[in-house]
């Protein structure tokens, strides 16, 4: 057993964190950055908080992720970290030449209280910036919120910084797609496409974190959200934010500050929020959803039909970021699925009234905390054990210890590749997720079948 | 159809002058120090251990990384906890592949657990200490460990919460080890401020606990091998194969007990120069144990070490004993290599990794006919580039300042020279050296490019200059170069490969080498319609 002094005997803890469920907030920021065209995300701190996201948004895309840093001393750490981002700034852009330059805070840089729109200022005047160049900043203090909070606080603090009205509408919907997979963003393009409304996304990571071998290196890959489609966000006739946990509080800004009125959904992981998504799609584009989209749609409620007795009654156990978990328990609970047991490391209240009630249409109430952690989700799966497991690679741990079947979701898949190039979300992406959930599922039923009613068909 | 790599011949010179180009007049002056081309009677110094320029993109990492994750990191049966945010004690879980086999499946092996005190706002703004201590009760309560260490991070030194009281608070209410680390991220210039931190605790909290003697003739420690893929596994094989009897590891698939009984061993050997001499140095003064320079990496570099330590000992059976064993391994290995040497003959290399290892591999590299074309540390020292005649001529600076330097005195009960002033001038006139090591720079070609504290930039730039037909280094370096068209071989990691110390080691990095750079992934950057471009009028086929 790799998790032999985990007991099923549960003792509340105030203090002691054990296997998190979530990691820090500049990481997300680190990520969201990424997904600006010619963005070099900058770490404000010392350089081992840059060198850990780093090092793990690699291992989870399996793609260069270049970011500097301020690399902070202790010198630095006592005086105030100004002349290191200074001079950082006036380094990138002589060096990398850049489009933007994301900054985001640390603990380190935060705990001093270094401000960045001072310092921002303070570069701009000093001429560090290059003209037509851009230097965007957040706030993200790891002691607060997690790495869900980190991504949402950089999108706000791009739209913030960048985003302008110029009175004029361009016709567009700005779609904010949450911490979802490149893959995933695509598939939003795609389908906002069939329905024939000309969107911008922010950010957006496709062809940047899952890019072709070419022979060369681009530091800077043709994706990403252009500087020219965030200043035009505010001219747009309306934002899409998905998910209330990543999206919101830049959709809210560019509302509170242009006008531009938005909606939150959920993200469009299985059938019933795709549809929310695809009708909020058509209603804020003024189209008419086509017949290929329903035609999709009509693919996957077969698929759903055709296997409902594999999934019918199975216990779920779940781990991830509450966007991604709300509308997993959603569809799981579609497909008849029971998700029991429920954790995410992300605090919010929100999230645990959400989920209660979404299962109480169906009857129970399940184990769910936002806020908790993977060793306290083992111990509840040790006292009433499921079918399934499904979230980021720590699970296989668990897995292993309780032979379990393991669906990877969520961030980070460190040990399995397909996720930046598979979407999950749309019809398309739940078709791929019932796929592999009845993989494991029907592998487990092949193993445990004795001889006699050992099955071809299924 | 196989691309053909243009091999542009550039000199040493030229390439140096081309990486420092872009840079701004005030970095490039810093890098030129750092930038070092191998000469005949090369007595010239390469500037190291220095600040990383902020903004240029750095393959370092930091304190807290070297301390937790690289020293405490590998062993199972301490529950280190992670006093800060959550994040530290997120990337430090399981990332480094500390492989450990503790002897039982009910013994303790609390590895695969992250422990942090995750914390919050309000923590900050009122202190940590309180949390901390709860925080170990808990920990205790659930697991009942027989040592727990404390780590602090960033926001920890800044609010000034003090980690050793609360370790030494705890040690005395739950009757077991605590000791506790202060190894904030923003000390020093890179990890190996955290791997000073670390065994300077270490040494000081745990060596000397337990002065239980193992059984065996021959008693040794292997200092600074960190069992990344099994590595320690591999090495104990050889050395319990030999009759040496190896009282410790500092600190791959190590435990406590281990630590606490280090000083009984009778001789040190040191891996990793970078990352522990100084524990070598400590144990010499205070116990009376001399150490050596070995290296487990390359079959040569194996069986030399192997030698070494049947030459300190100078017992016959043992002399015999190890010939015995390297005429008995050595036959699969050249088997290997035999097998794999016409493909990687004349090929290419660079490596950019740690603070030993981009040493170590050059002698494996060596052994299939691989030349070095460029290598520097992340974290090395000056010593680890030059050797240690340079030590006393070492300028420290603020940064290192910060880093304690404990002072030792020999131990009144239990200091024992294991050799006579005699016996080690005799052993040093055989040929043995004691605390030695000669650094990289002297073994490497003329007119190599030595570069320390490589960055994003360079080695991108490197790549395209020179074409290696494969560069080492870390995942952030991996993909950049792998976009290149040039094969990447992790060497913190080894691409989850391995074990490559030792001699079944060799034989696994000798065929990863010939399978990476004869794969035929790299040949395939171009689709037919780039290759012939031009349009016909008519299909071919009709």
């Amino acid at each position: 057993m790799l998790l032999r002094h985990t007991p099923t005997e549960i003792k509340e803890r105030s203090a002691l964190s054990i296997n998190p469920a979530k990691t820090c907030q500049p990481i997300g920021a680190m990520y969201a950055g990424l997904g600006i065209h010619g963005c070099l995300p900058h770490s404000h701190g010392s350089q081992g908080c840059c060198a850990y996201h780093r090092s793990t948004l690699t291992r989870h895309y399996k793609e260069p992720v270049s970011a500097a840093t301020s690399s902070f001393t202790e010198g630095a750490s006592v005086f105030g970290g100004q002349a290191n981002l200074l001079q950082a700034i006036d380094n990138i852009f002589t060096v990398y030449e850049p489009e933007v330059i994301a900054v985001h805070t640390t603990c380190l840089s935060e705990t001093i209280g270094d401000d960045l729109k001072q310092i921002v200022d303070k570069a701009q005047k000093e001429g560090k910036i290059p003209t037509g160049k851009n230097v965007v900043y957040a706030s993200t203090p790891s002691y607060v919120g997690s790495h869900v909070t980190g991504f949402s606080n950089m999108v706000k603090g791009t739209v913030n910084v960048l985003a302008e009205s110029t009175g004029k509408k361009n016709h567009k919907v700005n779609i904010i797609p949450g911490w979802v997979e490149p893959s995933d963003m695509e598939e939003l393009k795609r389908i906002c496409a069939m329905v024939g409304v000309p969107i911008i996304m922010l950010p957006d990571t496709s062809g940047v974190l899952n890019g072709p071998m070419t022979g060369t290196y681009e530091m800077f890959p043709k994706g990403g959200t252009t500087v020219a489609e965030i200043k035009s966000t505010g001219d747009s006739m309306g934002t899409l934010a998905l998910g209330e946990w990543c999206s919101a509080d830049a959709a809210r800004t560019l509302d509170t500050k242009f006008k531009v009125p938005c909606r939150v959904l959920d993200i469009p992981i299985g059938i019933k929020a795709t549809d929310r998504f695809v009708d909020a799609l058509r209603i804020a584009g003024g189209t008419s959803v086509p017949e290929t989209v329903a035609f999709e749609r009509g693919q996957m409620l077969d698929m759903m039909a055709d296997y409902h007795q594999y999934f019918f009654g199975k216990k779920v156990a779940l781990v991830g970021d509450p966007d991604q978990l709300i509308a997993m328990t959603e569809f799981l609970l579609t497909l008849d699925m029971k998700p029991v047991h429920i954790v995410t490391g992300t605090p919010g209240k929100k999230f645990e009234a959400r989920i209660t009630e979404l299962c109480k249409e169906k009857g129970y109430e399940p184990n769910v905390r936002a806020h908790g952690d993977m060793f306290l989700l083992h111990q509840w799966m040790k006292n009433d054990p499921v079918d399934l497991i499904m979230g980021n690679s720590y699970c296989k741990y668990i897995a292993r210890d309780e032979d379990l079947p393991f669906v990877r979701f969520g961030f980070p898949i460190l040990d399995r590749p397909g996720h930046q190039y598979f979407a999950s979300v749309g019809y398309r992406g739940g078709m791929r997720l019932m796929e592999k959930m009845l993989g494991v599922l029907l592998d487990r039923k092949d193993r445990d079948s004795p001889e006699e009613t050992f099955e071809l068909v299924l | 159809m196989a691309v053909e790599k243009k091999k542009k011949v550039l000199s040493a010179e030229a390439v140096k002058e081309e990486l420092l180009k872009k840079y701004p007049p005030k970095v490039a002056r810093k890098r030129d120090k750092q930038i070092h081309i191998t000469g005949e009677e090369d007595s010239s110094e390469i500037m190291a251990n220095v600040r990383t320029i902020p903004g240029i993109i750095t393959m370092r990492g930091c304190t807290y990384a070297g301390c937790k994750g690289v020293i405490l990191g590998p062993t199972r049966d301490i529950v280190n906890i992670t006093h800060g945010p959550i994040g530290c004690g997120f990337y430090s879980w399981l990332t480094r592949r500390n492989q450990t086999k503790a002897p039982s499946a009910t013994d303790e092996n609390f590895m695969p657990y992250a422990f942090s005190t995750d914390m919050q706002d309000e923590d900050i703004i009122f202190g940590g200490e309180k949390k901390l201590e709860q925080a170990c009760l808990e920990a205790y309560e659930l697991f009942k460990p027989k040592a727990m260490a404390i780590f602090a991070t960033c926001p920890v030194g800044l609010i000034g919460d003090d980690v050793h009281a609360v370790a030494r608070k705890m040690k005395e209410k739950l009757g077991i080890n605590v000791f506790a680390f202060s190894c904030e991220g923003y000390k020093g210039v890179s990890q190996s401020a955290g791997h000073h931190i670390a065994n300077n605790q270490i040494f000081t909290h745990v060596v000397g606990e337990n002065d239980t003697v193992k059984m065996g003739e021959y008693k040794i420690n292997v200092l600074g091998e960190y069992n990344i893929g099994g590595d320690a596994f591999e090495i104990e094989r050889i050395l319990e194969k030999c009759g040496i009897t190896m009282v410790s590891t500092f600190s791959g698939n190590s435990t406590y007990e281990q630590f606490a009984t280090a000083h009984t061993a009778d001789l040190n050997t040191v891996m990793c120069h970078r990352s522990i001499n100084y524990v070598a140095e400590m144990m010499e003064t205070k116990y009376g144990i001399p150490w050596i320079k070995i290296n487990f990496i390359g079959a040569e570099a194996t069986a030399k070490s192997l030698r070494k330590i049947a030459q300190y000992f100078g017992d016959k059976k043992l002399i015999d004993r190890v010939e015995e064993v390297i005429a008995e391994e050595m036959p699969q290995v050249q088997a290997v290599l035999d097998e794999v040497f016409p493909f990687t003959k004349g090929k290419t290399a660079m490596l950019f990794v740690g603070g030993s290892r981009a040493h170590h591999y050059q002698e494996l590299f060596n052994e299939m006919g691989m030349r070095t074309l460029s290598a520097g540390y992340e974290f090395g020292h000056r010593d680890d580039y030059e050797g240690r005649h340079v030590i006393p001529d070492i300028k420290v600076d603020a940064d290192s300042r910060n880093i304690e330097e404990l002072e030792v005195t020999p131990d009144t009960a239990r200091f024992s020279p294991r050799k006579s002033v005699e016996q080690l001038m005799r052993l040093e006139a055989e040929g043995l050296k004691f605390k030695d090591y000669e650094g990289m720079m002297p073994e490497m070609d003329k007119g190599s490019i030595v570069i320390d504290d490589l960055n994003q930039y360079e080695a991108d730039k490197l790549v395209e200059l020179m074409k290696p037909d494969i560069f080492c280094a870390g995942i952030k370096e991996k993909f950049s170069i792998q976009k290149m068209g040039v094969p990447m071989k992790q060497l913190h990691s080894y691409d989850y490969g391995g074990p490559y110390a030792g001699f079944k080691g060799a034989c696994n990095f000798y065929k990863e080498i010939k399978r990476m750079v004869t794969s035929k992934v790299w040949s395939g950057m171009k689709a037919p319609w780039e290759e012939n471009p031009e349009l016909s009028a008519t299909y071919v086929w009709e």
